[in-house]
């Protein structure tokens, strides 16, 4: 899907460290209690240098503020990202004035000032000013604003495409709109606010890992707290003084390394940028929990047509009776469907062509007289002189030929029986009082979409077809694209019921939807994602709207949502993981020299040093140093996410175990090694 | 390693993988109120107790409320045993003259009993009556147990409930387990300890004449009987007298000291038999006597030790087995026990490696025989001390602060990983929920749902109270530990020097906010400041995790249950466990690494350095 926007990477990055240094105000930093604390411990080591200062305790009082920072930065990247996607959004909206109808009068008014019920005019050229829903006439739009698509859509009164959208603009004809939403409170206006997190609540995902992470808080901070007694109650047994590091810069060092500064620190940015990849993939939602609740759903309610097969049947096979020529029947069935318009009746022309090299013959024939298809007749056809062509449905093809005399083949009912059975359409094809054959017309299943379910069905998601065919046609279909279940003669109200049986189970339910009709089942699904061609009814009913109004698209948001919740479960895990190390690397330094036997020598605890950091001060150093910087190192995968793959929950866990977990594990005693190195070097620890 | 001790390894752990099954399936028939072999004996019974307390057995709970009944149950055990220590020496059965409990000492002692610590500040021989021991202490040794267990039955009952509000009635729960479940197996098992040796009898101690008579210093007396002191000059740590601000020599009280010749010893005994099947089989752990197991009338021959042992792990694994029945969900069970028993066998191993590499302080002799159990060996000793602290039990056979520094810190890391290796009776499945909430919680989001735990999704609520099931136990070891070893009082009653010491103190309070029970040994903890701060971690080590599990379930059954799918985080299989074990040890090594750091680490160090404490 291509996006229209661009982002200015050196501008948005300027911007988000500018707000990484505003957000260091304390109402913004109590927001996020993980990283209050480290905003406290940076205020206390500051003091603390005027009580006490050393190049050791200056070190660790900036690196705590850039931890602050780090983690102010990557919210403010992830902001900032959406902000610059928001503003191109707002930028469209700027100035529109709107012809409103006053009395069948035009009035110019600014957009503004529209009302809910306002009627509006617009003709090509014009700013649709507001949401609204097409009351009369019927004009192209040009959506690219909003869709990145560049080719117009048809929006008409009536019907299912009766939805426009404040911003886009219309090419041709002209309608009028009925104002469905006020300025401020437009689909526009809330995505808008949305995006920019200033009305972003707090998921029940987010506030229960919140809960996990304070908790972790609270729990190293009493670790560290209860460090300072027992060591001085070792150092005095052992008869030393002075040689256990439980400075206030060094607990409140260890303090920062232990608690989960990582995931705290990216947190915000991690929901933040889920909904911007939503947004990326043109799809808006109202909420975060639509998109934390797409992760977790159990079922998929997919409408047959345009999801999972291509819009419309097609011709694929002609079928001769006893007795007649298979170029005859191709010929007859294309004669026959020259002037039908419907693309089932195009692929009976194309197919005869691309089979049988029967070229397309002139519709203005003056000869021909063509056949209309009604309701009544149930059939279509040519004239041609005394030829007298006709395809239709089987019943009715049948009691012509019989009301002529003629005689209606039992090969051709048995076949026609053997098509039905299989999903397939037949239509027969008949000349004068002789039948030809059948047209096999069939739904064409989308390519890979059968590969697509599967893959739905390893990571535990069911998939039901909808659809209105009769079971028949419905099972063969369903079998041919792998779902799961089917509804078949599928009535609105039957969505309904679905969804409200499977819901009573505890399953979460996600669907698609356009038409009014689907309104309600939007609403009562727990991820409903309305077209944005659908109605104004069906796009106030979901929580999503896709704004390429593309059926397949559903399964992309529940991949984006899980997506969301594995990267904070990883970060998580990678956050708890590091902290092993940083054990390592600092409680040696701080208890290494307690029953040093020799002057200059280090006592039994000096052991655990295994990364033979070079100095207590150096080791301290490094850790805090690798926990602010692991910060600024994972941005990227916090707004990009966890790279997913469509697997089982086993082999999902076990491989994010691995890389986040182990790798958690490993990772930093290499980088506080490295780091270590570094400091030696340039002199900066001794 | 000799031949007949991995013989009895491999019998001890195999016997109680095999009575598993058997115990936990008559366990879950008696608690979904099935008929059971016991019933046509006891169901009578059942029903007379129903109708003498108005109890109405059909009458369900909530959550909060079972919790009420939990509180008011050990409140009114509390005061009632605290009411018998402090007047026992006008009581009844004091057959040896014992006086009353110091009011720090019965508190720490009736809450120890009635949480299922069984932490013992004194001797039981030497401080308790027969009254207090058996209507006092045995009392609560049966009934915590039961409530226990009843609240682990409450909470499997409570996890296979979908929209529902009640979690099952506490007092139902808890007279079906005392019943059927702590009475019969003590009985039971205290016929074999009964034949092997161990005294079951209610008569005064007998008087044995001493083979050696000796002479000991003990305090003279008035004719009052009243204690004699003198005032004596104080003096400093040189010897120096101390010179008060007035400039004469402070004053201090002195007691006189007299000999006294010794050729009489009394030898207690008791009805020891059925106290030492209960303390054994229910976790409970408070010895007879002072010395516990280690007491050859509490433990006389080898096979009654290898029974004593097989009771410590038979009904807490036993309850896991019990716990997937209840839950419907056998393989999670399994899972879980796979886990705990992991994690024994490995704090085992490394404990036992560790006690039998040679010190090299000792010129490396082998086998370190002080403070073992003499009779039957080091193996013994080690199996028996990592059993009682793996499951809550507490008694003791060796003195652990005898074992090597590693060795030592097996017990004490076992305690402090929070007893989730079957731990408890009831609270080592229901401890160990916490740990598995935890690592569904982090696992769940990896997989990328919401987290669930058997079709539950877990929330806010559900987080929380894990958490505080888990940290507020270590806070309550942690901040008193470090509250001790700077207070004057907390130092003075340590009996070892240097980080030994600071392990006693962190191993007391580490048993104490678990409800363990078992001691380091070497702490003398009946004064004031230890009594009472080990009672008041006992009891948050005791509330916190039974709240947060009746809280959790209470809200989970009101939820529903979704069918599991391929996409639900699996329970069980391999990638569950070692999940599971990993956000277990990694907890508790960040937790507790940087205090085992300043006493057994620390110590192991010195030790190989040749300095010993």
């Amino acid at each position: 899907m291509s996006t229209t926007f661009k982002i200015d990477y050196p501008v948005l990055v300027r911007q988000a460290v500018i707000g990484a240094f505003k957000k260091l105000n304390p109402r913004d930093e109590i927001k996020n209690l993980v990283m209050f604390v480290v905003w406290i411990g940076s205020i206390l080591t500051t003091v603390w240098l005027f009580i006490d200062f050393s190049s050791f305790n200056l070190q660790i009082c900036v690196w705590l503020w850039f931890t602050c920072l780090f983690a102010n930065f990557a919210e403010a990247m992830a902001e900032g990202r959406g902000k610059a996607h928001a503003d191109e959004l707002r930028r469209m909206r700027t100035k529109t004035t709107a012809r409103k109808l006053v009395d069948d009068r035009e009035v110019i008014v600014p957009s503004s000032e529209l009302m809910v019920g306002d009627l509006i005019v617009c003709t090509a050229g014009d700013l649709v000013a507001a949401d609204g829903e097409v009351v009369a006439g019927i004009a192209t739009v040009d959506e690219s604003a909003i869709t990145g698509e560049s080719a117009p859509v048809v929006r008409e009164s009536g019907g299912d495409r009766s939805a426009v959208t404040g911003g886009t603009r219309v090419t041709s004809d002209r309608i009028i709109v009925r104002v469905t939403a006020a300025e401020g409170n437009s689909f526009l206006d809330r995505m808008i606010s949305m995006i920019e997190g200033a009305r972003r609540q707090l998921t029940p995902n987010e506030i229960a890992l919140n809960i996990v992470l304070v908790s972790l808080t609270a729990l190293f901070i009493v670790v560290v707290l209860v460090l300072p007694p027992m060591a001085v109650y070792d150092e005095k047994a052992a008869g030393q003084s002075g040689v256990v590091l439980t400075s206030l810069p060094v607990l409140l060092s260890l303090i920062v390394c232990l608690i989960p500064t990582t995931i705290g620190g990216l947190l915000s940015a991690i929901g933040i940028a889920g909904i911007d990849r939503l947004m990326r993939r043109n799809v808006l939602a109202t909420s975060g929990r639509a998109v934390e609740a797409a992760g977790d759903v159990d079922v998929l309610l997919l409408d047959k047509t345009g999801t999972i097969t291509l819009g419309n049947r097609m011709a694929t096979e002609f079928i001769p009776a006893p007795g007649v020529d298979l170029s005859v029947l191709a010929d007859a069935a294309q004669l026959a469907s020259l002037a039908d318009e419907t693309p089932e009746g195009r692929s009976i022309v194309t197919l005869a062509k691309d089979k049988f090299n029967l070229r397309g013959r002139e519709v203005a024939d003056p000869h021909a007289t063509f056949v209309r298809f009604s309701a009544q007749t149930r059939m279509s056809g040519v004239n041609l002189d005394d030829r007298r062509i006709r395809k239709g449905a089987a019943e009715s093809l049948k009691a012509w030929i019989i009301s002529q005399g003629g005689t209606y083949p039992a090969e051709v009912a048995s076949e026609v029986e053997r098509i039905s059975r299989s999903g397939g359409t037949p239509l027969v094809v008949a000349e004068n009082k002789h039948v030809l054959g059948v047209i096999l017309l069939k739904d064409i299943v989308k390519g890979g979409i059968k590969e697509r379910f599967e893959q739905l069905r390893a990571m535990g998601i069911r998939t039901v077809m909808i659809t209105g065919d009769n079971p028949l046609t419905a099972a063969a279909i369903a079998a041919e694209a792998g779902v799961d279940d089917f509804i078949a003669q599928a009535k609105p109200e039957d969505k309904l019921a679905r969804i409200r049986k499977e819901q009573e189970g505890g399953k979460l339910i996600a669907m698609i939807g356009d038409g009014t009709n689907d309104a309600p089942s939007l609403a009562q699904a727990d991820v409903g994602v309305a077209m944005n061609t659908g109605t104004q009814a069906a796009r106030e009913a979901g929580n999503m709207v896709d704004l390429d109004s593309n059926p397949t698209k559903l399964i992309e948001v529940v991949e984006i949502g899980k997506q969301l919740l594995m990267t904070r479960g990883a970060l998580t895990t990678f956050s708890i993981a590091n902290d092993v190390s940083k054990y390592f690397a600092i409680l040696p330094a701080m208890f290494g020299l307690l029953y040093a036997t020799e002057k200059g020598g280090y006592g039994p605890l000096q052991a655990y040093n295994i990364m033979f950091l070079h100095s207590p001060q150096s080791a301290i150093l490094s850790a805090v140093i690798f926990n602010a910087l692991i910060i600024v190192a994972l941005i990227p995968l916090a707004l990009r996410g966890v790279k997913y793959r469509p697997l089982g929950a086993k082999v999902i866990l076990r491989r994010n175990m691995l890389i986040y977990g182990v790798g958690g594990i490993l990772v930093p005693f290499l980088f506080i090694k490295l780091i270590d190195v570094a400091l030696v070097g340039l002199h900066l620890a001794p | 390693m000799k031949f007949t001790e991995i013989v009895q390894i491999v019998l001890f752990f195999g016997l109680g993988i095999a009575l598993t099954p058997v115990l936990g399936r008559f366990m879950a028939r008696v608690f979904k109120g099935e008929r059971t072999i016991l019933h046509p004996l006891l169901f009578p019974i059942e029903k007379l107790v129903y109708r003498l307390t108005g109890i109405d057995p059909k009458e369900e709970m909530s959550w909060a409320r079972y919790l009420w009944a939990v509180v008011i149950m050990t409140s009114v055990g509390f005061a009632s045993l605290m009411a018998i220590l402090m007047t026992q020496k006008w009581l009844p059965l004091n057959t040896q003259g014992l006086d009353n409990l110091s009011w720090h000492l019965a508190f720490n002692t009736a809450w120890s009993f009635t949480c299922n610590a069984d932490w013992q500040s004194y001797s039981g021989e030497a401080t308790m009556t027969y009254l207090s021991q058996t209507l006092g202490l045995s009392v609560h040794q049966f009934l915590s147990g039961s409530a226990g267990l009843a609240i682990l039955v409450a909470v499997g009952r409570a996890l296979a409930r979908a929209s529902v509000r009640t979690i099952g009635n506490f007092w139902v729960d808890l007279t079906r387990c005392t019943l059927y479940i702590v009475i019969p197996l003590s009985v039971i098992w205290a016929i074999p300890l009964a034949w092997q040796g161990v005294p079951q009898t209610w008569k005064a101690y007998p008087t044995a004449n001493l083979v050696e008579s000796y002479t000991a210093q003990v305090q003279k007396t008035d004719d009052k009987g009243n204690l004699v002191t003198a005032s004596v000059p104080k003096v400093d740590d040189k010897g120096r007298p101390v010179v008060g601000a007035d400039g004469k020599p402070v004053m201090v009280d002195q007691p006189v000291m007299v000999d006294q010749k010794v050729e009489t010893q009394p030898i207690p005994v008791g009805p020891v038999a059925s106290y030492e099947s209960c303390k054994q089989l229910f976790t409970n752990g408070g010895g007879w006597y002072g010395v516990n197991s280690a007491h050859p009338f509490e433990n006389p021959t080898p096979l009654a030790g290898f029974l004593e042992m097989l009771a410590i792990i038979a009904v807490p694994m036993a309850q896991v087995y019990m716990f997937g029945l209840l839950i419907g969900n056998k393989r999670h069970a399994w899972c879980l026990f796979a886990v705990m028993l992991g994690l024994y066998v490995l704090s085992f191993g490394v404990a036992w490696y560790a006690e039998t590499r040679p010190n090299p302080v000792v010129d490396n002799i082998m086998p370190l025989m002080e403070g073992k159990e003499q009779r039957f060996g080091v193996m013994n000793s080690v199996l028996w001390g990592v059993s009682a602290t793996a499951i809550d039990n507490g008694s003791v056979n060796s003195m652990h602060d005898s074992w090597m520094p590693i060795a030592g810190m097996m017990p004490m890391w076992n305690i402090l990983i929070g007893e989730i290796m079957f731990g408890g009776i009831g609270c080592g499945v229901y401890c160990m929920l916490f740990h598995v909430l935890i690592t569904v919680f982090i696992a769940g989001l990896m997989i990328g749902r919401t987290p669930e735990y058997l079709g539950k999704k877990l929330g806010a609520w559900e987080a929380t109270w894990a958490v505080i099931g888990v940290l507020l136990p270590n806070a309550a070891c942690l901040i008193p530990t470090a509250i001790s070893v700077v207070l004057p009082a907390g130092v003075a009653s340590m009996n070892n020097a240097g980080p030994h010491g600071l392990s006693e103190v962190l191993y007391a309070f580490g048993e104490a906010a678990n409800n363990n029970g078992s001691a380091f040994a070497g702490l003398n903890a009946n004064v004031p400041w230890y009594d009472v701060a080990l009672g008041i971690a006992i009891i948050i080590g005791r509330f916190a995790p039974i709240a947060a599990a009746l809280a959790i379930v209470g809200r989970l059954a009101s939820k529903k249950t979704v069918e599991p799918s391929a996409g639900t985080l699996p329970v069980h299989g391999w990638t569950f466990g070692l999940t599971l074990a990993g956000v277990i040890i990694v907890v508790a090594a960040l937790t507790f690494f940087p205090a085992l750091c300043l006493g057994p680490l620390i110590e192991h160090g010195l030790m190989q350095a040749g300095r010993v404490f």
